[in-house]
């Protein structure tokens, strides 16, 4: 927490960048799919993650984030394509041979092991001696704070500290990528928002590549170097949180991300003269009295705490705009002008599929 | 809803449970009784005589051992069968699922009699002799089933992903196997396995078909039963197999408590 | 990572390329087994009801034949069937009402010892010898036994007189009536109609019955429209015990009752003494029949989940 996290970003971005163009990357898809039956679960997805990154899959649930993780750890095989891990094709490689290891979900401790014996797991199916595991297991679950832990079972723990049992288990192993399947999804909120820390702390010490799937696009933007959003077994974009906030792609992805506004293309043609959809954030429109680019009727209200939200109808497109607690709230069915700075519109490619 | 009973439903219940246990009980009195002729009750008198005449019935013990052997030989093969079948069915999904599940439920479904009765003619037709393999071969096929339900249960309370997370930390399929899932299901198996080792110790009605002149316990209990000879031996073999077969029913239920609501179900 | 390629890790790594390999070899035993020794004596079985007797050497005729499924409709073998499939709905409903109370105090309001109380009082029945069961009503219907000595005692046989006195359910003394069969069968089945419906009754959440209860229902209209329609499941699959393997029973009804048989003495009898093992056959083809309509329909009513 000593650097500025846009500082951070920054920096990462440009090892990113150096290290795309010079390094083969952590992990690749190529062109895989995933088929199970008639359902296209990831559908000729191309990725590419560089070493080091903390990568974030995001989406919708059914999206095809998890299944492209399994297909990463080795769970599942591809319908088709290729998974190269570190320049090498593991295409047919089983988990048990993959330098990757996994965070699961519902932490899938062994419940008949303590937790020092299910952190030296791994190194014992290796033949490490006893001493050795033990030892390195406990270094492990120092990292993680759960030094005094060793003896216990893992019903006798709480969700936050099975969760880092269940990293502590993974690092052990010094994986080259660690995967976590919605590593926080069963934390609450407080506990959520300390591991995020955590888990971007120690990913920065350790340099190892992080994935992490999540639904939460809050989580995905405040964690990841990068993020790919999915919908329907494809990436619909893949970029720098910034980006893929201020400059979606598609108008899924500005409507699962930050819910923008998406302006349709006819409306588009008469603002911009481009007849593409586009997005624009409700917290970058303005009332205002004089003439507004759009006039919308004022249908719903919603006080937010920090701010308030109004939901307008503009020529039968519905808009949201998020105002400052300062600015008075307009009455239900009053007339109101809109504006926004240059720029703020962002045009899009249409949805492709 | 009251969190409370009512009395009515109170004394229906335990009536039902009094009807359940009290003839049993009444085997543990008769074993006891002087009488040898009829089965007198209230019991003119009682003895520990009969324990010492039947210890020296070397027929009751040929049975016993007989019927021992063939429900520990029975027991192995149901849990080798049952439990493949059950990882088999909790593990995958693969077309005719559904059938193999019948297939195993089928023996004790219908009645023991049409076992007992189609093993009966199959080993005409085929030619076998009757032998202590034949009643085996009946034994096992309707132990599978209670192998079978204990195992599928546990299977399906375990996590997939332990599974998933051995192999992801490097343990092979048979690494995980012997490391995962062997220490998850082994109290489940043996909870099915002292309950298929009940099943077949207790089992007359297929035994009857398949046993030619052999006798395991049951059968030698049957005819007596049928044409009674020893009463007072009788008495005293009903009360050996009452407590030979509450210890595996004991030790089934302390094995699988808390895990499963119901171990035993589907006898 | 890189170790050297034992085989029993090449094996393992071809489960993994392969799914289907590792499918075939857990199911291939218990399939060859309950597919070779069971659906083959099955088929077997139902071979032989196929054949008849040829009524002058004695010998099976290995023709096929519907002549031995005619036999069964003659008066004498028709009425097996009726009074077995009679018994054993009797049986049935009887057990349902008997184990309904147990299964409710046990689901709803049996909590912690008490709970593991019925939980093994009803394991043990379920699960102690069933030869000793009958043996025990041996006992207790025995003419000098406790049923009698107690009727006695209470200066009330001439109660126990009048009802053996009706046709058909009396006779000379209880041991030798269909009471006395019915009886019996009851007691051995019991347990195996109380666990499904407990089973079932334990999936009713209690919030269910309170909102019954909150919408103005009375406890005996909870229990009617509420608790009953969630029971059916588990009374479902516990008949199919009940009946199944009332049906299929030769040694109760040979211990204690008439001399009139059942099917599972015919088909004892026919097969054994009579050497009739095509009638025998056939007649053990009825139970499968029965169960397999029952099975089909108990299906359809979603008792399977309750199993």
């Amino acid at each position: 927490m000593d650097a500025r996290p846009d500082q951070v970003a920054s920096n990462n971005r440009i090892l990113r960048q150096s290290a795309l163009e010079s390094m083969t990357p952590a992990v690749s898809l190529r062109s895989v799919s995933r088929h199970f039956g008639q359902v296209r679960a990831v559908d000729a997805v191309n990725l590419d993650i560089a070493e080091g990154e903390f990568f974030a899959l995001l989406g919708p649930s059914g999206s095809g984030k998890t299944t492209c993780l399994r297909l990463i750890a080795g769970f599942e095989q591809p319908t088709s394509g290729a998974v190269v891990i570190f320049g090498e094709d593991a295409t047919r490689v089983p988990p048990y041979r993959r330098p990757v290891n996994t965070v699961f979900q519902d932490y899938a401790l062994f419940p008949h092991l303590n937790i020092l014996d299910n952190v030296a797991y791994g190194l014992m199916v290796r033949g490490e001696k006893k001493a050795a595991r033990h030892q390195a297991a406990e270094e492990a679950l120092s990292l993680v704070a759960l030094g005094g832990f060793a003896g216990r079972k893992p019903s006798e723990l709480s969700g936050g500290q099975r969760q880092r049992v269940a990293l502590a288990r993974a690092l052990v192993l010094k994986p080259k990528v660690l995967l976590l399947d919605e590593p926080l999804g069963a934390l609450d909120l407080k506990l959520r928002e300390q591991m995020q820390s955590e888990l971007k702390a120690l990913q920065r010490r350790l340099g190892i590549t992080f994935i992490f799937v999540t639904h939460d696009q809050g989580e995905a933007l405040s964690m990841a170097d990068r993020v790919a959003v999915f919908d329907r077994g494809h990436i619909q974009q893949i970029g720098a949180p910034q980006d893929v906030y201020d400059r979606p792609e598609t108008p899924f992805v500005a409507d699962f991300v930050g819910s923008s506004n998406v302006l349709p293309s006819n409306m588009v043609e008469q603002l911009a003269g481009q007849s593409v959809p586009a997005s624009l954030r409700p917290e970058q429109i303005r009332l205002t009295d004089t003439d507004g680019k759009l006039i919308g009727n004022v249908i719903g209200s919603a006080f937010l705490g920090a701010a308030n939200r109004i939901e307008l109808d503009v020529g039968g497109v519905r808009l949201s705009v998020l105002l400052p607690k300062t600015a008075a709230v307009p009455d239900l069915g009053s007339l109101v002008n809109l504006t926004w700075d240059d720029g703020a519109l962002h045009v899009m490619r249409g949805e492709h599929v | 809803m009251h969190s409370k009973a009512s009395l009515g439903l109170k004394i229906t219940a335990t009536c039902g449970l009094l009807f359940l246990h009290l003839p049993i009980l009444l085997i543990f009195v008769y074993a006891f009784t002087t009488e040898d002729k009829s089965y007198q009750w209230p019991p003119p008198g009682f003895t520990l005589e009969w324990f010492g005449v039947t210890w020296n019935r070397p027929d009751v013990w040929e049975a016993l051992g007989l019927s021992l052997r063939v429900a520990a030989i029975s027991t192995v093969i149901a849990m080798v069968l049952g439990t493949l079948c059950a990882a088999a069915v909790a593990r995958f999904k693969f077309f005719g699922r559904e059938t193999i599940s019948l297939l195993v439920i089928l023996p004790i479904a219908l009645p023991g009699i049409i076992t007992g009765i189609s093993l009966r003619s199959a080993f005409n037709i085929a030619d076998i002799p009757f032998s202590f393999w034949t009643i085996v071969l009946g034994h096992a096929t309707f132990c599978i089933v209670v192998v079978y339900n204990n195992a599928v249960a546990r299977f399906r309370r375990t996590s997939g992903s332990l599974v998933e997370a051995s192999m992801d930390l490097g343990a092979t399929y048979f690494q995980t196997l012997r490391f995962v899932i062997m220490p998850n299901i082994a109290t489940a198996l043996l909870a099915g396995g002292m309950l298929a080792f009940a099943l077949s110790f207790d089992e007359v009605i297929v035994t009857t078909f398949t046993a030619g002149q052999q006798q395991t316990l049951p059968i030698w209990m049957l005819e007596e039963l049928v044409r009674p000879r020893q009463r007072p031996v009788t008495n005293v073999v009903a009360l050996l197999v009452v407590l030979v077969t509450f210890i595996p029913i004991l030790a089934a239920y302390y094995l699988t408590r808390g895990t499963e609501t119901v171990a035993g179900q589907g006898k | 990572m890189s170790e050297t390629a034992t085989v029993s890790s090449r094996i393992s790594d071809s489960f993994w390329r392969r799914p289907t390999i590792l499918l075939l070899l857990l199911v291939t035993p218990p399939l060859l087994w309950l597919g070779i020794v069971y659906l083959g004596s099955l088929f077997a079985l139902l071979a032989q009801s196929f054949f008849s007797i040829d009524e002058f050497t004695g010998l099976v005729r290995y023709e096929f034949t519907l002549k031995t499924y005619a036999e069964l409709f003659r008066a004498s073998n028709f009425d097996i069937l009726v009074r077995t499939i009679v018994m054993a709905s009797a049986v049935t409903i009887a057990s349902a009402i008997i184990a309904f109370p147990i299964a409710y105090y046990a689901a709803r309001y049996a909590k912690g010892r008490w709970k593991a109380v019925f939980y093994l009082g009803i394991m043990l029945p379920l699960w102690s010898s069933y030869l000793v069961k009958v043996y025990s009503w041996k006992l207790i219907l025995a003419k000098e036994g406790i049923l009698n000595w107690l009727f006695e005692t209470l200066h009330l046989s001439w109660i126990l007189q009048a009802y053996l006195a009706i046709p058909v359910v009396g006779g000379n003394s209880l041991s030798v009536s269909w009471t006395g069969t019915f009886l019996v069968f009851v007691y051995v089945w019991l347990p195996f109609m109380i666990l499904p419906v407990q089973a079932a009754l334990e999936r009713v959440p209690p919030s269910m019955l309170e909102a019954s209860g909150d919408l103005g229902a009375s406890s005996s209209q909870t229990l009617r429209h509420v608790i009953l329609p969630l029971a059916l499941p588990g009374i479902i699959a516990g008949s199919i015990f009940t009946f199944s393997l009332t049906m299929g029973d030769y040694i109760i009804p040979q211990i204690v009752g008439t001399s009139a048989r059942m099917i599972g003495q015919a088909v004892y009898q026919f097969q054994g003494t009579a050497g009739n093992i095509p009638l025998a056959a056939a007649f053990a083809v009825v139970p499968i029949f029965v169960m397999g309509i029952y099975l089909t329909l108990a299906k359809r009513a979603g008792a399977f989940d309750a199993l």
